[in-house]
Protein backbone atom coordinates (compact mmCIF):
# COMPACT_ATOMS: atom_id res chain seq x y z
CA UNK A 1 0.00 0.00 0.00
CA UNK A 2 0.73 3.57 -0.71
CA UNK A 3 2.57 5.61 2.02
CA UNK A 4 0.64 8.39 2.39
CA UNK A 5 2.27 11.85 4.10
CA UNK A 6 -1.39 14.29 3.12
CA UNK A 7 -4.34 13.86 1.31
CA UNK A 8 -5.13 16.47 -0.68
CA UNK A 9 -8.62 17.53 -2.29
CA UNK A 10 -9.54 20.05 -4.82
CA UNK A 11 -12.82 20.69 -5.87
CA UNK A 12 -14.69 23.36 -8.04
CA UNK A 13 -18.44 23.12 -8.90
CA UNK A 14 -20.33 20.49 -7.75
CA UNK A 15 -17.77 19.51 -5.23
CA UNK A 16 -19.12 20.53 -1.98
CA UNK A 17 -21.83 17.68 -2.51
CA UNK A 18 -19.19 15.04 -2.81
CA UNK A 19 -17.32 15.89 0.50
CA UNK A 20 -20.68 16.17 2.38
CA UNK A 21 -20.86 12.15 1.72
CA UNK A 22 -17.15 11.39 2.29
CA UNK A 23 -16.42 13.03 5.25
CA UNK A 24 -18.84 10.99 7.79
CA UNK A 25 -17.16 7.55 6.42
CA UNK A 26 -13.99 8.50 7.53
CA UNK A 27 -11.92 6.78 10.56
CA UNK A 28 -11.44 8.86 13.29
CA UNK A 29 -7.74 8.26 13.44
CA UNK A 30 -6.14 8.92 10.01
CA UNK A 31 -2.42 8.82 10.13
CA UNK A 32 -2.55 12.02 7.74
CA UNK A 33 -3.91 15.55 7.24
CA UNK A 34 -6.84 15.97 5.30
CA UNK A 35 -6.74 19.48 3.24
CA UNK A 36 -8.94 20.68 1.15
CA UNK A 37 -9.01 23.55 -1.37
CA UNK A 38 -12.18 24.59 -2.87
CA UNK A 39 -13.28 27.11 -4.98
CA UNK A 40 -15.87 29.53 -4.05
CA UNK A 41 -17.05 33.40 -3.30
CA UNK A 42 -15.00 34.99 -0.01
CA UNK A 43 -16.57 35.89 2.88
CA UNK A 44 -18.37 32.19 3.60
CA UNK A 45 -15.29 30.86 5.16
CA UNK A 46 -17.69 29.85 8.14
CA UNK A 47 -20.46 28.41 6.51
CA UNK A 48 -18.27 25.69 4.83
CA UNK A 49 -16.77 25.18 7.71
CA UNK A 50 -19.02 24.78 10.13
CA UNK A 51 -20.89 22.37 6.90
CA UNK A 52 -18.49 20.67 6.83
CA UNK A 53 -17.52 20.02 10.71
CA UNK A 54 -21.22 18.93 11.34
CA UNK A 55 -20.58 15.93 9.44
CA UNK A 56 -17.44 14.58 10.66
CA UNK A 57 -16.04 14.06 14.29
CA UNK A 58 -12.44 14.51 12.90
CA UNK A 59 -11.51 18.49 13.91
CA UNK A 60 -12.04 20.35 10.99
CA UNK A 61 -9.94 24.05 10.78
CA UNK A 62 -9.97 26.61 8.70
CA UNK A 63 -5.86 26.98 7.71
CA UNK A 64 -4.10 29.80 9.97
CA UNK A 65 -1.07 31.27 8.49
CA UNK A 66 2.42 29.52 9.80
CA UNK A 67 0.37 26.44 10.97
CA UNK A 68 1.29 23.41 12.17
CA UNK A 69 0.05 20.83 10.02
CA UNK A 70 -1.84 17.81 12.05
CA UNK A 71 -2.27 14.26 11.45
CA UNK A 72 -6.25 13.80 11.76
CA UNK A 73 -7.24 16.95 10.90
CA UNK A 74 -9.25 18.13 7.65
CA UNK A 75 -8.09 21.69 6.98
CA UNK A 76 -9.64 24.50 4.82
CA UNK A 77 -7.86 26.57 2.56
CA UNK A 78 -9.57 29.98 3.40
CA UNK A 79 -11.30 31.85 0.23
CA UNK A 80 -9.20 34.57 -1.62
CA UNK A 81 -5.73 33.20 -0.48
CA UNK A 82 -3.35 30.64 -1.65
CA UNK A 83 -2.34 28.12 0.08
CA UNK A 84 1.08 26.81 -0.14
CA UNK A 85 3.32 24.09 2.11
CA UNK A 86 6.63 25.12 3.65
CA UNK A 87 9.46 22.43 4.08
CA UNK A 88 8.89 21.96 7.64
CA UNK A 89 5.21 21.36 7.38
CA UNK A 90 3.25 24.24 8.37
CA UNK A 91 1.31 26.09 5.87
CA UNK A 92 1.40 29.50 4.38
CA UNK A 93 -1.33 31.88 2.78
CA UNK A 94 -0.49 34.19 -0.16
CA UNK A 95 -3.02 36.57 -1.21
CA UNK A 96 -0.98 37.43 -5.19
CA UNK A 97 -3.09 37.08 -8.44
CA UNK A 98 -5.88 34.66 -9.01
CA UNK A 99 -4.55 31.08 -10.88
CA UNK A 100 -6.69 29.89 -12.86
CA UNK A 101 -9.28 32.61 -12.15
CA UNK A 102 -9.17 31.13 -8.85
CA UNK A 103 -7.67 32.30 -5.40
CA UNK A 104 -7.30 29.71 -3.34
CA UNK A 105 -5.72 27.71 -6.53
CA UNK A 106 -5.99 23.70 -6.61
CA UNK A 107 -2.79 23.93 -8.56
CA UNK A 108 -1.01 25.87 -6.41
CA UNK A 109 -1.71 23.66 -3.12
CA UNK A 110 -1.04 20.77 -5.37
CA UNK A 111 2.49 21.98 -6.73
CA UNK A 112 3.68 23.52 -3.49
CA UNK A 113 2.60 20.10 -1.39
CA UNK A 114 4.63 17.75 -4.27
CA UNK A 115 7.56 19.95 -3.56
CA UNK A 116 7.64 19.11 0.29
CA UNK A 117 5.89 15.71 0.47
CA UNK A 118 7.44 14.36 -3.10
CA UNK A 119 5.89 10.68 -3.44
CA UNK A 120 4.43 10.46 -0.27
CA UNK A 121 1.58 12.47 -1.27
CA UNK A 122 -1.74 11.89 -2.70
CA UNK A 123 -4.50 14.39 -4.32
CA UNK A 124 -7.83 13.89 -5.54
CA UNK A 125 -9.39 16.31 -7.87
CA UNK A 126 -13.08 16.50 -7.88
CA UNK A 127 -16.23 17.63 -10.09
CA UNK A 128 -15.26 21.12 -11.83
CA UNK A 129 -16.06 23.02 -14.60
CA UNK A 130 -12.51 24.85 -15.09
CA UNK A 131 -8.34 23.78 -15.61
CA UNK A 132 -7.51 24.37 -12.19
CA UNK A 133 -5.91 21.35 -10.88
CA UNK A 134 -4.31 19.93 -14.17
CA UNK A 135 -0.83 21.60 -13.95
CA UNK A 136 -0.49 20.57 -10.61
CA UNK A 137 -1.18 16.99 -10.96
CA UNK A 138 1.49 16.43 -13.58
CA UNK A 139 3.79 18.09 -10.78
CA UNK A 140 2.65 15.32 -8.40
CA UNK A 141 3.07 12.86 -10.56
CA UNK A 142 6.40 14.43 -11.27
CA UNK A 143 7.26 14.24 -8.14
CA UNK A 144 6.47 10.64 -7.38
CA UNK A 145 3.03 11.61 -6.24
CA UNK A 146 -0.89 9.53 -6.47
CA UNK A 147 -2.56 11.43 -9.08
CA UNK A 148 -6.64 10.37 -8.47
CA UNK A 149 -10.33 11.62 -10.26
CA UNK A 150 -13.48 11.60 -9.14
CA UNK A 151 -15.05 10.07 -12.28
CA UNK A 152 -15.71 12.18 -14.66
CA UNK A 153 -18.98 10.44 -15.84
CA UNK A 154 -20.69 10.46 -12.41
CA UNK A 155 -19.22 13.62 -11.45
CA UNK A 156 -21.72 16.63 -11.32
CA UNK A 157 -20.05 18.91 -13.51
CA UNK A 158 -17.16 16.43 -15.52
CA UNK A 159 -14.92 19.11 -17.47
CA UNK A 160 -12.18 19.38 -14.34
CA UNK A 161 -11.56 15.20 -13.50
CA UNK A 162 -11.97 14.65 -17.49
CA UNK A 163 -9.56 17.24 -18.65
CA UNK A 164 -7.31 15.97 -15.60
CA UNK A 165 -7.95 12.18 -17.14
CA UNK A 166 -6.66 13.87 -20.57
CA UNK A 167 -3.61 15.30 -19.75
CA UNK A 168 -2.25 13.51 -16.62
CA UNK A 169 -1.15 9.75 -16.13
CA UNK A 170 -4.43 8.92 -13.40
CA UNK A 171 -3.45 6.27 -10.79
CA UNK A 172 -7.20 6.22 -9.77
CA UNK A 173 -10.59 6.52 -10.93
CA UNK A 174 -13.31 6.74 -7.91
CA UNK A 175 -16.78 7.01 -7.71
CA UNK A 176 -17.62 9.12 -4.85
CA UNK A 177 -19.19 6.24 -2.80
CA UNK A 178 -15.92 4.45 -2.78
CA UNK A 179 -13.77 7.59 -1.97
CA UNK A 180 -13.84 7.51 2.37
CA UNK A 181 -13.11 3.71 1.99
CA UNK A 182 -10.20 5.11 -0.40
CA UNK A 183 -8.49 7.49 2.49
CA UNK A 184 -9.02 5.15 4.97
CA UNK A 185 -6.97 2.37 3.35
CA UNK A 186 -4.10 4.91 3.03
CA UNK A 187 -3.88 5.17 6.70
CA UNK A 188 -1.54 3.27 8.82
CA UNK B 1 17.24 26.31 -12.04
CA UNK B 2 16.97 23.17 -11.73
CA UNK B 3 13.61 22.07 -12.02
CA UNK B 4 14.05 19.03 -11.80
CA UNK B 5 15.22 18.15 -7.74
CA UNK B 6 13.41 20.21 -4.73
CA UNK B 7 16.67 19.92 -3.14
CA UNK B 8 18.74 21.66 -5.54
CA UNK B 9 16.08 24.21 -6.14
CA UNK B 10 16.21 25.39 -2.74
CA UNK B 11 19.45 25.68 -2.54
CA UNK B 12 19.25 28.04 -5.72
CA UNK B 13 17.02 30.33 -4.14
CA UNK B 14 19.45 30.33 -1.31
CA UNK B 15 21.95 31.64 -3.15
CA UNK B 16 19.79 34.30 -5.20
CA UNK B 17 18.98 36.07 -1.41
CA UNK B 18 21.83 36.09 -0.50
CA UNK B 19 23.22 38.09 -3.91
CA UNK B 20 20.27 39.99 -3.39
CA UNK B 21 21.32 41.41 -0.42
CA UNK B 22 24.79 41.32 -0.93
CA UNK B 23 24.67 43.07 -4.07
CA UNK B 24 21.61 45.05 -3.57
CA UNK B 25 21.40 45.54 0.14
CA UNK B 26 17.51 43.67 0.02
CA UNK B 27 17.15 41.62 2.31
CA UNK B 28 14.51 38.48 1.58
CA UNK B 29 15.97 35.51 3.81
CA UNK B 30 13.29 36.59 6.48
CA UNK B 31 10.62 35.41 3.97
CA UNK B 32 8.38 32.43 3.98
CA UNK B 33 10.04 30.54 1.46
CA UNK B 34 7.10 28.59 -0.50
CA UNK B 35 5.93 32.01 -1.71
CA UNK B 36 8.56 33.35 -2.01
CA UNK B 37 9.79 30.43 -4.62
CA UNK B 38 7.40 30.12 -6.54
CA UNK B 39 7.14 33.41 -6.97
CA UNK B 40 11.28 33.46 -8.30
CA UNK B 41 10.47 30.20 -10.49
CA UNK B 42 7.53 31.89 -12.22
CA UNK B 43 10.06 34.67 -12.93
CA UNK B 44 12.27 32.49 -14.19
CA UNK B 45 9.51 30.64 -16.84
CA UNK B 46 8.42 33.88 -17.55
CA UNK B 47 11.44 35.36 -18.83
CA UNK B 48 13.00 31.91 -20.25
CA UNK B 49 15.92 31.49 -18.77
CA UNK B 50 17.80 28.05 -19.78
CA UNK B 51 20.14 27.66 -16.79
CA UNK B 52 20.29 29.23 -13.41
CA UNK B 53 24.11 30.22 -14.19
CA UNK B 54 22.38 32.20 -16.21
CA UNK B 55 19.44 33.85 -14.44
CA UNK B 56 22.15 34.72 -11.57
CA UNK B 57 24.51 36.29 -13.53
CA UNK B 58 21.94 38.83 -15.58
CA UNK B 59 20.50 39.30 -11.73
CA UNK B 60 23.88 39.83 -10.08
CA UNK B 61 25.04 42.45 -13.10
CA UNK B 62 22.56 44.05 -14.12
CA UNK B 63 20.61 46.64 -11.34
CA UNK B 64 18.25 47.09 -14.14
CA UNK B 65 17.22 43.31 -14.38
CA UNK B 66 16.97 43.26 -10.12
CA UNK B 67 14.17 46.13 -10.07
CA UNK B 68 12.30 43.56 -12.08
CA UNK B 69 13.12 40.84 -10.06
CA UNK B 70 11.50 42.82 -7.12
CA UNK B 71 8.82 43.94 -8.62
CA UNK B 72 7.70 40.69 -9.63
CA UNK B 73 8.63 38.39 -6.44
CA UNK B 74 7.14 41.08 -4.20
CA UNK B 75 3.30 40.62 -4.06
CA UNK B 76 0.93 43.64 -5.29
CA UNK B 77 -2.56 42.50 -5.29
CA UNK B 78 -5.04 45.37 -4.12
CA UNK B 79 -8.55 46.23 -3.71
CA UNK B 80 -10.15 49.64 -2.95
CA UNK B 81 -12.58 48.30 0.36
CA UNK B 82 -10.92 45.00 0.08
CA UNK B 83 -12.87 43.25 3.00
CA UNK B 84 -16.02 45.87 3.69
CA UNK B 85 -16.69 44.69 6.70
CA UNK B 86 -12.97 45.85 7.79
CA UNK B 87 -13.43 48.97 6.55
CA UNK B 88 -16.86 49.15 8.15
CA UNK B 89 -15.15 48.68 11.41
CA UNK B 90 -13.11 51.49 10.79
CA UNK B 91 -15.56 54.00 9.81
CA UNK B 92 -17.96 53.01 12.97
CA UNK B 93 -15.34 52.17 15.38
CA UNK B 94 -11.79 53.23 14.87
CA UNK B 95 -11.90 56.64 13.17
CA UNK B 96 -14.55 58.34 15.23
CA UNK B 97 -12.39 58.09 17.82
CA UNK B 98 -8.84 59.53 16.38
CA UNK B 99 -11.69 62.69 15.20
CA UNK B 100 -10.85 63.57 18.30
CA UNK B 101 -7.34 64.46 18.34
CA UNK B 102 -6.22 67.79 16.40
CA UNK B 103 -4.05 66.01 13.97
CA UNK B 104 -4.51 62.49 12.53
CA UNK B 105 -1.28 60.60 11.48
CA UNK B 106 -1.68 57.31 9.42
CA UNK B 107 0.72 54.95 7.96
CA UNK B 108 -0.32 52.68 5.50
CA UNK B 109 2.90 50.22 5.67
CA UNK B 110 3.11 47.98 2.48
CA UNK B 111 1.14 50.12 0.08
CA UNK B 112 1.25 48.71 -2.94
CA UNK B 113 -0.38 50.74 -5.57
CA UNK B 114 -2.25 52.95 -3.49
CA UNK B 115 -5.80 51.72 -3.29
CA UNK B 116 -5.90 51.36 0.54
CA UNK B 117 -4.46 54.27 0.98
CA UNK B 118 -7.19 55.70 -1.17
CA UNK B 119 -10.06 53.85 0.38
CA UNK B 120 -9.04 55.42 3.64
CA UNK B 121 -8.48 58.79 2.81
CA UNK B 122 -12.50 58.54 1.14
CA UNK B 123 -13.44 57.42 4.64
CA UNK B 124 -12.06 60.14 6.31
CA UNK B 125 -13.36 62.40 4.29
CA UNK B 126 -16.65 61.74 4.30
CA UNK B 127 -16.36 61.63 8.11
CA UNK B 128 -14.99 65.21 7.79
CA UNK B 129 -11.46 64.69 9.45
CA UNK B 130 -9.75 64.64 5.84
CA UNK B 131 -8.38 68.43 6.38
CA UNK B 132 -6.31 67.27 9.43
CA UNK B 133 -5.26 64.33 8.63
CA UNK B 134 -2.09 62.79 7.22
CA UNK B 135 -1.85 59.43 5.46
CA UNK B 136 2.02 58.00 5.01
CA UNK B 137 1.74 55.11 2.69
CA UNK B 138 5.17 53.24 2.08
CA UNK B 139 5.94 50.27 0.33
CA UNK B 140 9.12 48.48 -0.98
CA UNK B 141 8.75 48.85 -4.34
CA UNK B 142 9.27 52.34 -5.75
CA UNK B 143 7.37 50.72 -9.49
CA UNK B 144 4.51 50.65 -7.29
CA UNK B 145 4.40 53.73 -5.87
CA UNK B 146 4.98 55.54 -9.08
CA UNK B 147 1.55 54.03 -9.81
CA UNK B 148 -0.20 54.74 -6.52
CA UNK B 149 1.19 58.38 -7.11
CA UNK B 150 -0.81 58.75 -10.71
CA UNK B 151 -3.88 57.50 -9.08
CA UNK B 152 -5.40 56.30 -11.84
CA UNK B 153 -7.47 52.99 -11.98
CA UNK B 154 -8.59 50.56 -14.52
CA UNK B 155 -12.26 51.59 -14.99
CA UNK B 156 -13.32 47.85 -15.31
CA UNK B 157 -11.80 47.25 -11.47
CA UNK B 158 -14.60 50.14 -10.21
CA UNK B 159 -17.44 48.13 -10.52
CA UNK B 160 -15.97 45.40 -8.03
CA UNK B 161 -14.57 48.47 -5.95
CA UNK B 162 -17.96 50.21 -5.55
CA UNK B 163 -19.87 47.30 -4.73
CA UNK B 164 -16.93 46.93 -1.74
CA UNK B 165 -17.75 50.30 -0.90
CA UNK B 166 -21.33 49.92 -0.59
CA UNK B 167 -20.76 46.99 1.17
CA UNK B 168 -18.66 48.81 3.59
CA UNK B 169 -21.60 50.91 4.51
CA UNK B 170 -20.65 54.03 2.01
CA UNK B 171 -23.42 55.80 0.71
CA UNK B 172 -22.42 58.74 -1.23
CA UNK B 173 -22.18 58.15 -4.77
CA UNK B 174 -18.94 56.50 -5.57
CA UNK B 175 -18.66 57.90 -8.84
CA UNK B 176 -18.03 60.97 -7.76
CA UNK B 177 -14.70 60.60 -6.28
CA UNK B 178 -13.45 59.83 -9.91
CA UNK B 179 -13.09 60.86 -14.01
CA UNK B 180 -13.39 58.36 -16.14
CA UNK B 181 -10.63 59.16 -19.09
CA UNK B 182 -11.12 56.62 -21.78
CA UNK B 183 -10.11 53.19 -19.66
CA UNK B 184 -9.02 54.93 -16.71
CA UNK B 185 -10.40 56.06 -13.93
CA UNK B 186 -8.88 59.39 -12.21
CA UNK B 187 -9.09 59.65 -9.04
CA UNK B 188 -9.73 63.16 -7.75
CA UNK B 189 -7.31 65.36 -6.71
CA UNK B 190 -8.90 65.73 -2.72
CA UNK B 191 -8.59 62.09 -2.39
CA UNK B 192 -5.33 61.80 -2.87
CA UNK B 193 -4.13 65.33 -1.27
CA UNK B 194 -3.82 64.08 2.15
CA UNK B 195 -1.47 61.20 0.97
CA UNK B 196 2.37 60.89 1.17
CA UNK B 197 3.97 58.03 -0.84
CA UNK B 198 7.08 57.26 0.19
CA UNK B 199 9.51 53.88 -0.39
CA UNK B 200 10.08 52.26 2.90
CA UNK B 201 11.46 48.65 3.93
CA UNK B 202 10.22 46.85 7.02
CA UNK B 203 13.03 44.67 7.08
CA UNK B 204 15.64 47.26 7.21
CA UNK B 205 14.31 50.46 8.14
CA UNK B 206 13.43 52.14 11.57
CA UNK B 207 10.52 54.18 12.86
CA UNK B 208 9.65 57.38 10.86
CA UNK B 209 7.04 59.22 13.14
CA UNK B 210 4.38 57.70 15.33
CA UNK B 211 0.78 57.30 14.03
CA UNK B 212 -2.50 56.57 15.77
CA UNK B 213 -3.47 53.75 13.04
CA UNK B 214 -1.26 51.45 11.65
CA UNK B 215 -2.14 49.23 8.46
CA UNK B 216 -0.59 46.34 7.27
CA UNK B 217 -2.59 44.08 5.42
CA UNK B 218 -1.33 40.92 3.61
CA UNK B 219 2.36 41.56 4.28
CA UNK B 220 3.07 39.85 6.96
CA UNK B 221 2.21 36.46 5.78
CA UNK B 222 5.07 36.65 3.97
CA UNK B 223 7.27 36.31 6.77
CA UNK B 224 8.76 34.23 9.01
CA UNK B 225 8.19 34.39 12.61
CA UNK B 226 11.14 35.72 13.42
CA UNK B 227 10.50 38.49 10.75
CA UNK B 228 6.84 39.33 12.18
CA UNK B 229 8.17 39.44 15.70
CA UNK B 230 10.38 42.49 14.33
CA UNK B 231 8.01 44.13 11.85
CA UNK B 232 5.63 44.18 14.82
CA UNK B 233 7.90 46.12 17.24
CA UNK B 234 8.55 48.32 14.55
CA UNK B 235 4.74 49.33 14.61
CA UNK B 236 5.04 49.36 18.41
CA UNK B 237 7.47 52.09 18.72
CA UNK B 238 5.62 53.66 15.64
CA UNK B 239 2.26 53.46 17.08
CA UNK B 240 0.84 55.90 20.60
CA UNK B 241 -1.24 54.47 23.25
CA UNK B 242 -4.74 54.17 22.52
CA UNK B 243 -3.37 53.96 18.74
CA UNK B 244 -4.43 51.17 16.49
CA UNK B 245 -3.15 48.48 14.32
CA UNK B 246 -4.91 46.85 11.44
CA UNK B 247 -3.63 43.24 10.08
CA UNK B 248 -5.11 41.24 7.11
CA UNK B 249 -7.86 38.86 7.61
CA UNK B 250 -5.46 36.11 8.48
CA UNK B 251 -3.05 37.67 10.23
CA UNK B 252 -2.61 37.99 13.96
CA UNK B 253 -0.90 40.01 16.38
CA UNK B 254 -1.55 36.60 18.86
CA UNK B 255 2.02 34.88 19.02
CA UNK B 256 4.10 38.09 19.01
CA UNK B 257 6.11 39.66 21.92
CA UNK B 258 4.30 43.12 22.27
CA UNK B 259 0.39 41.13 22.19
CA UNK B 260 0.30 41.59 25.85
CA UNK B 261 -0.09 45.26 24.84
CA UNK B 262 -2.64 45.00 22.80
CA UNK B 263 -6.71 44.79 23.15
CA UNK B 264 -8.26 43.40 19.77
CA UNK B 265 -11.33 44.87 18.68
CA UNK B 266 -14.21 41.93 18.65
CA UNK B 267 -15.18 42.60 14.88
CA UNK B 268 -11.93 42.79 12.87
CA UNK B 269 -8.56 41.92 12.91
CA UNK B 270 -7.41 45.60 14.65
CA UNK B 271 -5.94 45.62 17.86
CA UNK B 272 -5.72 48.78 20.20
CA UNK B 273 -2.37 49.93 21.89
CA UNK B 274 -3.75 49.97 25.19
CA UNK B 275 -0.37 49.82 27.28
Amino acid sequence: MKHCDAFIIGGSAGSLDVLLKVLPSLDLLLSFPIIIVLHRKPGTDNVLTGLLSSKTKLPVKEVEEKEKINRSTIYIAPSDYHLLIENNKTFSLDASEKVNFSRPSIDVIFQSAAEVYGEDLVCLLLSGSNNDGIEGLKKVKENGGMAIIQNPLSAAVSYMPAQAALHVNIDEVLEIEDIADYINQLSK
Amino acid sequence: MNLDSTEKSDEQIEILLSDALEKYGYDFTGYSRASLKRRIMRLYVLDQFVSFAEFRYKLRTEPGYFKRFLEQITINVTEMFRDPEFYKTLRKEVLPKLGTYPFIRIWVAGCSTGEEAYSISILLKELNFLKKSLIYATDINSSVLEKAAQAMIPLSKMKQYSENYIASGGSENFSDYYAANYSLARLNDDVKAKIVFSTHNLVSENSFNEFQLILCRNVIIYFDRQLQTNVFELFDNSLEKFGYLALGSKETLDFSTISKKYKRLDSAKIWQKIR
